[in-house]
C-alpha cells in the first residue's frame, strides 16, 4: 500500500498549543496573568486539588502575552454553539483589543483550569461574566503599568485597540505588548471588577461571524477522528445485540487469521484492531459470538406503565394555596396525561476518541463535553495517576448533552494501554444509537380548573422521570402544586442509559404545560394568546409573548380556529422564549407540515446577535424532530433504530419560514442561548395542530398515526 | 491488490490497494484527507460526500475502484491557492454552519448542484440537499448560502 503522505505533519499541525508540564501550568512565559474563579467554589476546589495539585483559589485565568496576544484558557469546549466566538468577544471588549488577537485555548486538561463541563447553557452566563470581569481587571493592571511608564496618573489614561493612551495627547500611547514585555505579573481577581456599561460596548452586542467558519469550510477543522498518529490502530469492539445481554461464547479464530489484525480479549471486552478501519470492520464480522437473552421485557409502548409502576413518592417542587379550595372555585376541571418517548442525540459526529500512551503518560483526544470528568474516569478506571492523563478536546461535531458520557474515550485509553499502540475508537452510527444516553421517556399528569369568568383556579402538576427543569409554571394561579417523581430506590426505571438532552426536562414539561393552558383557553372560549397574557404578571414572559404575537401578526380568535396557529412560551437557562407555529395538517394522511415559526427571545445582554439567532434557528429545526418524528423504538433491551432511515431527523424539506426576534435587554446580565428556544417547539406545534383540526395529540412525537387516532376520537 | 489511478484535487494519484475498499477510508487513512467525514456508513447522511467528475457521490458507498480514471475533489481541494471557492465563501458569510461536521458534504453537494443547474430555485436546492443531514439545524442559512453562491457564480461554475 502507498504510504500515507502528510500523516505526521497533519497531526503536528493540529496541536493547539505547546506541551507543557502541569507544574509549569502558570509558567507560560511572561505577561500579565489574571486568575479568577467561576461558579460554586466548593465544587471545583476539591476536584481541582485532587486532580492537579493546583491552587484551589482560582479555576480560570487569562494571559496577556509579551507579544500582546491575549489567551483565554478554559475547560469549556466548542461543539457548534459558537462560544469560541462569543467568549472571545467578551474578552476583547473588556480588554479593549481587537477580536483577532484573542486566542481561545479550550478543553485541554493540561493547559486549562478545572471545569465541570459544557452543559446547562452556563458558558456565557457564568463563565463569560467572570471572564469579562477578569478582562476588566487585566485592563486596570495594564493602565497601572502604563501610568508608571508614561509617568502619568491613571485617571489621565484611556485604552483602545490594544494600547494605553494619554487622553490629552492621543499620540502618546504604549501598546500592551510593550507593557508586558519582560514582566511577570500575576493578579488574583478577588472582587468583582467593574465591567463595561452597554454604552461602552465595541465588540459585544454586535453581530460577529463565526471564527471557526473558515477552518470548517475547508476541511482544516480537526475533529477527534481526524487525529491520526503514526502507527495508530483503528479499533472495532464486539457489542451485544441488546442491553443486558451478556457474552456467553466467542470464537476469534477467523478474525486472528486476517493479517496484521490485533485481537484483544479481556473478559467480556473483545476488540479487533488494524491500521485501516475497514479491515478492523472485516475482522469484527469474522467473530462468532453468542450472548445471553436480556432480562428487560419492556418496549416503547409498555414503558409508560412500567415507569409509573416504579415511581417513588415524589418531591414537591413548588406549592402555594390549597388545591381543594381551588377545585371548589372551578367551573370545569380538566385532567390530562401527556407522554413523551425517548429521544436520541444523534450528533452528526459519533462518539470518537484517540488515545496514545507515551511512557507513563496517557493522552486522549476525545469528542467530549466533559474533558475533566472524563479524565477522572480514566484515572479511576484504568489506574493512572492524575498528572499522567491529559484530555485534549478537538472540535466536536455536535453534542446536545450526549457527549457528557464518554465511554468511547475510556475504551480507546484501555485499548491503547493493552496494545501499546495509539488507538482510535470511532463509534459507528449503530453504536451511537445503541450507547446513546437518551432523553428519558416521561409522563406528565395535570389536573387544572377554570372559574366561571375564565381564570385558572388551580393547577396540580406531576412530572414523572423527565426531571424538574421547566416544571414550575409562571402563570398567575392562586392554588397550585408541582411535584416531580423519579424511580423508587432500588427499582430500575429505564432499560438503557438516559441523560441530558438539549434543555433537559424542559421540552417535556413545556409541551405538557402549554398544551394544558391551551385546553383551558379553549374551554374558557378565549384566544390562546390573550388567555396567557391575562394570566401573566408584567415581565419578561409577557414581553416575549407580545413580541412574538406582533411579529407573527396574530389576530385573536378562540381555538380551534382552523388556521393552524399555535403558541407556547417558557423559560430556560435564565432566558425567556415565546414561539408561534403555523401548521398545515393533512387530515387524510395525518401528515403535519410546519410552515412558519416565529420565536421571540429575551436572553438579557446578547453577546453575539448573529450567534444567538443561529442558535434559535437551530433549536427550532431540531425541535421539529422531537415534536413530530423522533422516537427511540426498542424491545427487550434491543434498540431498533440503527441509523437515520428508522430514526428520522429534520431535513431541508421540513424547513419552515423561520423568523427570530431578540429582545433588546442589554442592561441585564447575559443568559443561556443554546437551549431555550427548543423548549417551546412541542407545545407550539401541538397547539397549532389542535387549532388546525380540532383534535389534540397528547404524546410526543405527534406522528401521523397519532394524529389520525386523535381525529378518530374527536 | 490493484493499481488504481485517479485525479485527486487536481493532482494524479496512484494507489496500490484493494479495489473494493471504500473510498471514504482510503481518503481518510491512506491519503490523510480527513475533511471527508464518516456520519452513517450507509449513504443516509451525506457527511462523506465528495465529487467524482463534478458529481456528488457518497464515499461510504463507493469503492476506490469505482473512481479509477476519474477526477475526485474533496473539500480540501475546493479552494484555489488560499482563495475560498464561492460556495465556501458563501457558507462563511452566511454563518451557514455550527458544528461544521456536515459542512464539507453540504458544500460539495451544493457544488454538484450548481454545476448541473447554475440557477437553482429554492425548491431545487432543498431537493438536492434533502438527503444531507445537519443536526445543528443550520438549514435556513445553508439554503441562503447556496442561493447567494449561485448569484455570485453567475452560472460560471
Amino acid at each position: 500500500m502507498k504510504t500515507s503522505p502528510g500523516l505526521e505533519t497533519d497531526f503536528m499541525d493540529n496541536l493547539p498549543a505547546p506541551r507543557i508540564d502541569r507544574r509549569e501550568f502558570l509558567k507560560l512565559g511572561g505577561g500579565v496573568f489574571i486568575l479568577f474563579s467561576v461558579g460554586d467554589f466548593s465544587t471545583f476546589a476539591e476536584a481541582q486539588q485532587s486532580q492537579r495539585g493546583l491552587p484551589t483559589d482560582f479555576n480560570a485565568f487569562l494571559r496577556i502575552g509579551e507579544d500582546g496576544r491575549v489567551s483565554c484558557y478554559t475547560g469549556k469546549i466548542e461543539m457548534g454553539q459558537g462560544v469560541n466566538t462569543s467568549l472571545a468577544q467578551m474578552l476583547a471588549d473588556e480588554l479593549d483589543v481587537q477580536l483577532d488577537v484573542v486566542d481561545m485555548v479550550m478543553g485541554d486538561t493540561d493547559l486549562c483550569p478545572y471545569d465541570r463541563g459544557t452543559f446547562g447553557s452556563q458558558t456565557t452566563r457564568s463563565f463569560g461574566q467572570a471572564l469579562r470581569a477578569a478582562g476588566a481587571e487585566a485592563k486596570r493592571v495594564l493602565v497601572e503599568l502604563a501610568s508608571e511608564q508614561l509617568k502619568l496618573s491613571v485617571e489621565t489614561l484611556g485604552t483602545e485597540n490594544g494600547s494605553v493612551f494619554d487622553k490629552s495627547n492621543r499620540n502618546n500611547r504604549v501598546p500592551y505588548a510593550r507593557l508586558t514585555q519582560g514582566k511577570r505579573i500575576e493578579r488574583h481577581l478577588s472582587q468583582a471588577a467593574i465591567r463595561k456599561m452597554p454604552s461602552e460596548f465595541r465588540v459585544m452586542n454586535k453581530p460577529v461571524n463565526r471564527r471557526d467558519a473558515e477552518d470548517k469550510v475547508t476541511g482544516k477543522a480537526r475533529y477527534s477522528a481526524d487525529i491520526q498518529l503514526p502507527g495508530m490502530l483503528y479499533a472495532r469492539i464486539l457489542r451485544p445485540p441488546a442491553h443486558g445481554a451478556k457474552l456467553t461464547g466467542v470464537d476469534l479464530s477467523s478474525a486472528r487469521k486476517i493479517s496484521d489484525v490485533v485481537v484483544i480479549q479481556e473478559g467480556d471486552f473483545v476488540a479487533v484492531l488494524h491500521q485501516y478501519p475497514d479491515v478492523a470492520e472485516q475482522a469484527l464480522s469474522a467473530i462468532q459470538a453468542t450472548f445471553s437473552t436480556p432480562l428487560s421485557v419492556v418496549n416503547d409502548t409498555t414503558i409508560f406503565d412500567h415507569l409509573l409502576s416504579v415511581a417513588g413518592p415524589g418531591q414537591v417542587v413548588s406549592k402555594e394555596g390549597d388545591l381543594p379550595t381551588g377545585e371548589r372555585a372551578s367551573k370545569s376541571v380538566i385532567e390530562r396525561t401527556y407522554r413523551d418517548g425517548y429521544k436520541a442525540h444523534a450528533p452528526m459526529e459519533p462518539h470518537t476518541a484517540v488515545a496514545n500512551l507515551e511512557g507513563s503518560k496517557m493522552t486522549v483526544w476525545a469528542s467530549t463535553q466533559t474533558p475533566f470528568p472524563l479524565k477522572d474516569e480514566i484515572v479511576r478506571g484504568l489506574g493512572f495517576s492524575p498528572e499522567n492523563v491529559r484530555i485534549i478536546t478537538p472540535y466536536l461535531g455536535g453534542g446536545f448533552g450526549g457527549k457528557s458520557r464518554n465511554l468511547q474515550a475510556v475504551e480507546a485509553a484501555r485499548l491503547a494501554k493493552l496494545t501499546g499502540k495509539p488507538v482510535q475508537v470511532a463509534w459507528t452510527r449503530q453504536e451511537e444509537f445503541f450507547y446513546d444516553a437518551f432523553r428519558p421517556a416521561a409522563i406528565v399528569k395535570i389536573r387544572s380548573g377554570i372559574t366561571g369568568n375564565g381564570s385558572i383556579a388551580f393547577w396540580d402538576y406531576s412530572v414523572y422521570f423527565a426531571g424538574q427543569r421547566g416544571s414550575q409554571h409562571f402563570y398567575t394561579i392562586p392554588h397550585y402544586s408541582t411535584r416531580s417523581f423519579e424511580a423508587e430506590p432500588g427499582k430500575s426505571a429505564h432499560p438503557f442509559a438516559t441523560g441530558p438532552w438539549r434543555a433537559p426536562a424542559n421540552n417535556t414539561n413545556t409541551f405538557a404545560r402549554e398544551s394544558q393552558i391551551d385546553i383551558m383557553a379553549a374551554e374558557a372560549g378565549c384566544d390562546p394568546l390573550e388567555f396567557r397574557l391575562q394570566h401573566l404578571p408584567e415581565g419578561n414572559i409577557k414581553s416575549v409573548l407580545k413580541a412574538a404575537g406582533e411579529k407573527f401578526g396574530w389576530k385573536p380568535a378562540k381555538g380551534p380556529s382552523g388556521r393552524g396557529y399555535g403558541i407556547a412560551c417558557g423559560t430556560d437557562a435564565g432566558t425567556f422564549v415565546a414561539t408561534i407555529a403555523e401548521v398545515a395538517v393533512d387530515k387524510r394522511t395525518g401528515d403535519v407540515r410546519v410552515q412558519r415559526v416565529v420565536c421571540a427571545q429575551d436572553m438579557g445582554l446578547v453577546i453575539n446577535p448573529a450567534g444567538a439567532s443561529i442558535q434559535m434557528e437551530g433549536c427550532i429545526m431540531m425541535g421539529l424532530g422531537y415534536a413530530l418524528k423522533e422516537d427511540v423504538r426498542f424491545k427487550n433491551g434491543e434498540i431498533l433504530n440503527e441509523n437515520f432511515d428508522t430514526y428520522e431527523i429534520p431535513r431541508f424539506s421540513w424547513l419552515p419560514k423561520i423568523e427570530t426576534v431578540l429582545m433588546d435587554n442589554k442592561g441585564a446580565d447575559p443568559q443561556g442561548g443554546g437551549e431555550p428556544a427548543i423548549i417551546t417547539m412541542g407545545g407550539a406545534i401541538a397547539n397549532a395542530i389542535f387549532d388546525a383540526i380540532g383534535a389534540r395529540v397528547f404524546q410526543l412525537p405527534m406522528t401521523p398515526e397519532r394524529i389520525k387516532e386523535a381525529l378518530a376520537k374527536k | 491488490m490493484e493499481t488504481i489511478r485517479f485525479k485527486l484535487n487536481n493532482k494524479p494519484v496512484t494507489l496500490t490497494t484493494g479495489k473494493d475498499r471504500l473510498l471514504l477510508w482510503v481518503l481518510r487513512t491512506d491519503l490523510a484527507l480527513t475533511g471527508t467525514k464518516y456520519g452513517c456508513g450507509v449513504g443516509l447522511c451525506g457527511a462523506c460526500t465528495v465529487l467524482a467528475d463534478k458529481k456528488a457521490i457518497r464515499s461510504c458507498r463507493t469503492t476506490v475502484g469505482e473512481v479509477d480514471g476519474k477526477a475526485v475533489v474533496t473539500i480540501e481541494g475546493l479552494a484555489k491557492e488560499n482563495e475560498l471557492h464561492p460556495v465556501q465563501k458563501a457558507f462563511v458569510d452566511h454563518d451557514a454552519l455550527q458544528c461544521g461536521y456536515c459542512t464539507p458534504g453540504m458544500i460539495l453537494t451544493a457544488c454538484s448542484l450548481l454545476h448541473e443547474n447554475p440557477h437553482p430555485s429554492s425548491t431545487d436546492i432543498i431537493r438536492e440537499l434533502d438527503a444531507n443531514l445537519c443536526r445543528c439545524g443550520a438549514h435556513k442559512r445553508i439554503l441562503e448560502a447556496v442561493q447567494s453562491a449561485s448569484k455570485e457564480l453567475k452560472g460560471g461554475f
